[in-house]
């Protein structure tokens, strides 16, 4: 979403361009120039500044001001005089028992994901760094094990409702194995709803960790590990003292990402649960979407949104800060 | 400059240059107008709807030719799409008052349209153009005025597998609730993973609510409604029909992953032979024929109560027709609808859907050369078509509504009369 793309070179220019010019005027230039010039010129950065400002005002400001302005507003969209409400509708989504469900499930799914697809990023990306196997099997094996990402949602999620089927692939090879009765309802019995959502995601996102981790892991150079091992250090230590501070700035950024990208995952849990069975699996994401397209009150949806942006914007300063602080 | 300077100027810059977009923008939509241009006293309708990409090629825009040779002077442009992005398209139209003048309407959502002022009342404009009400098989109602007329109907009978029930040792489809649940527990009794009955009640998609368990309170005259407003409680009908969907759960004769399942997922459970029997759209038969030309299943009336004898109410979904409040030719409009329910026009139109018609008068072709449509079609004419969510105040809501619930009490969270009192209580806050 928006959150992670600041902009910052937007305001690069005017404060290299605008003083150049005065600094590089000549002591021979007549020195009275019209008001109307200079203001051309003072003018110009912004000229060349407007495409861009006029593209952000319109596809991020205009949008986000709307959808602030109808959390205000009573029945919009769906009545034609709506009423100015305050913050009546941030109550009643406050209040709502399910919205703290959805909170306590998007918690629950997001940081599971996360430590999951950093865990399982850096085993695979690990053992796609090693110098024991020949290039031809690494690249083999990094085709393999990137797969899931490749897949959009969609696909992702009707695959996964299939295998999980009562009468799926996975329930078949559990109940042969004996390790369950064969007929778990993965994703329809609410005790296992959630869990299940939770795997299918860390299945199809673990990649996007393993990839950078993998550059992260191939940019460290090797002396390092050679005066670590003329120390003495045993592979653990070398882990610990080489491998993790040197990844760590990757590891922060991706996992500042990962964070604000799952707390919005909504397709996925859209298309597998549909937010059920009851409020097993609620986010949210799915939380909002039927406010808005179910039940038509747009404005209560609009709070809602509202608060998640709030949420996201906290993430959001994290990530920016995190960023600042490296460069 | 100081950076405060600068950054005043920047927005003031990006905000003019917004204003001007928009201002373009406003400009040349404005041209379009709704309904078309009207030079030369020749009118353009504009028709939103699903149904032409779900029929054959070219075949519903015949029609409309048909209709453009009847009434020299109008023509009609069709804007069709996929149901989901139909109705997208109908509620953007709705919100900003830009709505084509002729709608393909769902009952789901002709409260909220009706309450909105987006569609007009079809009972005024029959009136002022003599069209005789009679001839309609139903109409959705909103405060006693008509907003939508179903153009053809898809009902909801029961299909049986043939062979499993013969297993089971049952000779004819059941017509009672109790011959219902000895012939589910005899399919489940066979093992092997088969069920006798499929649920769906995933929540993204609540259809299940509607065709698979108010059915069966339809089934046997019953209502889920008192003079419009919500009685899920006091009511015996719904009482019993929800109580018979708990007995068939605990009698274990559902196929597991109900509380994900989706239409699609119940109708490929029977295709494969692993259910016995569903109530389902008579719109799928082909598509079970073709995905498992050996499956022998045959298609019945919803069971009812034992020992009911009157009239059998079957769920159904409707293509229905509305006119925009914003059009400006609604005379025209209305031309349209008049021409769509008339007998031959929607005969025909039945015949290339494989629905029923909203016509009484009319009789789709299929009815004479298969044998599962015409006895469907006994089904249809036999009974009346009942589907109460339609012309409900966010229909799909309420559906969700009792869907959670349901799922409660099936889960054995709470009794079905903890269940129907919540929903009650939720569905009156909605009305």
């Amino acid at each position: 979403m928006f959150t992670s793309h600041v902009e910052r070179p937007v305001v690069a220019p005017t404060a290299g361009g605008s003083p150049g010019p005065d600094r590089a005027a000549p002591a021979e230039q007549p020195p009275a120039r019209s008001g109307w010039e200079r203001l051309k010129r003072r003018l110009t950065p912004y000229g060349f500044l407007t495409p861009t400002g006029v593209l952000m005002a319109i596809l991020m400001l205009t949008p986000i001001v709307m959808v602030i302005w109808y959390s205000l507003l009573d029945g919009v969209i769906t009545t034609k005089n709506s009423a100015f409400v305050g913050f009546a509708n941030y109550a009643e989504v406050l209040t709502d028992p399910v919205f703290f469900t959805a909170v306590r499930n998007t918690l629950v799914f997001t940081v599971s994901s996360v430590v999951a697809h950093f865990v399982i990023g850096l085993g695979f990306a690990m053992l796609l760094n090693t110098p024991l196997l020949s290039h031809r099997t690494k690249a083999f094996f990094r085709v393999i094990y990137v797969l899931p990402w490749l897949f959009t949602v969609a696909i992702i999620a009707v695959l996964w409702r299939l295998l999980l089927n009562p009468n799926g692939v996975v329930n078949y090879l559990l109940g042969s194995l004996g390790l369950t009765g064969g007929q778990t309802e993965w994703l329809a019995d609410p005790s296992t709803a959630l869990a299940s959502v939770t795997f299918i995601n860390i299945w199809s996102g673990y990649p996007f960790f393993m990839i950078s981790l993998l550059a992260g892991l191939q940019g460290i150079p090797k002396d390092l590990y050679e005066a670590a091992r003329v120390d003495g250090a045993t592979p653990l230590q070398q882990f610990r003292n080489v491998t993790v501070p040197q990844l760590r700035p990757i590891i922060i950024s991706m996992a500042l990402l990962d964070f604000i990208w799952t707390t919005q995952q909504f397709a996925l849990i859209w298309m597998t649960t549909g937010g059920g069975p009851i409020n097993a699996t609620e986010m949210l994401s799915t939380f909002t979407y039927k406010l808005a397209f179910s039940r038509y009150e747009f404005s209560v949806a609009s709070a809602s949104a509202v608060v998640v942006l709030l949420l996201s914007m906290v993430l959001a300063f994290f990530y920016v800060r995190h960023q600042k602080a490296r460069d | 400059m100081s950076n405060g300077a600068r950054m005043r100027y920047l927005s003031a810059a990006a905000i003019a240059g917004a204003s001007a977009l928009v201002l373009t923008a406003c400009g040349s939509g404005g041209d379009a107008g709704v309904g078309g241009g009207s030079d030369g006293g020749d009118v353009t309708l504009e028709f939103a709807q699903w149904w032409e990409p779900e029929l054959p090629d070219g075949a519903f825009r015949e029609l409309m030719d048909k209709f453009e040779d009847e009434n020299p002077g109008i023509t009609v442009e069709l804007l069709s799409g996929p149901y989901a992005s139909t109705k997208e398209q109908v509620l953007a139209g709705a919100a900003a008052g830009t709505m084509s003048d002729v709608v393909g309407l769902d009952g789901a959502w002709v409260n909220d349209f009706a309450k909105q002022g987006a569609i007009a009342d079809l009972s005024a404009l029959m009136a002022d153009d003599g069209f005789d009400d009679s001839q309609l098989v139903s109409q959705v109602q909103v405060d006693g005025s008509t907003y939508m007329i179903p153009v053809v109907n898809f009902v909801y009978p029961m299909f049986t597998n043939d062979d499993l029930l013969a297993q089971a040792g049952v000779d004819t489809p059941p017509s009672t609730r109790t011959e219902f649940q000895d012939a589910a527990e005899g399919i489940t009794a066979l093992g092997d993973n088969t069920y006798g009955w499929v649920l769906p009640l995933s929540l993204e998609a609540p259809n299940g609510v509607q065709n698979d368990v108010m059915s069966w309170v339809w089934a046997s005259g019953g209502s889920m409604l008192d003079d419009g407003q919500p009685a899920l409680t006091d009511n015996p009908d719904v009482e019993s029909g929800v109580q018979f969907v708990a007995d068939l759960w605990d009698a274990g004769v559902v196929a597991p992953g109900s509380f994900t399942m989706k239409e699609q997922d119940k109708v490929e459970e029977f295709t494969n032979g692993r259910v016995g029997m569903m109530i389902d759209s008579l719109a799928h038969v082909t598509t079970i024929q073709e995905a498992n030309p050996d499956l022998q299943f045959s298609i019945s009336a919803i069971p009812a109560e034992d020992g009911y004898s009157g009239e059998r109410g079957i769920p159904y979904a409707s293509w229905g027709i509305g006119v925009a409040e914003n059009s400006e030719h609604k005379a025209e409009a209305m031309k349209l609808v008049e021409f769509l329910m008339s007998e031959e026009t929607n005969a025909e139109l039945s015949s290339i859907a494989n629905a029923f018609p909203g016509n009484t008068e009319s009789v789709p072709d299929f009815v004479e050369d298969n044998e599962l449509f015409a006895t469907a079609f006994e089904i249809y004419q036999d009974g009346y078509p009942a589907n109460e969510f339609t012309g409900l105040p966010v229909a799909e809501e309420l559906m969700r509504q009792l869907g959670e619930q349901l799922q409660k009490t099936l889960n054995g969270d709470q009794s079905v009369d903890d269940a129907l009192t919540a929903a009650q209580e939720q569905w009156e806050s909605e009305f």
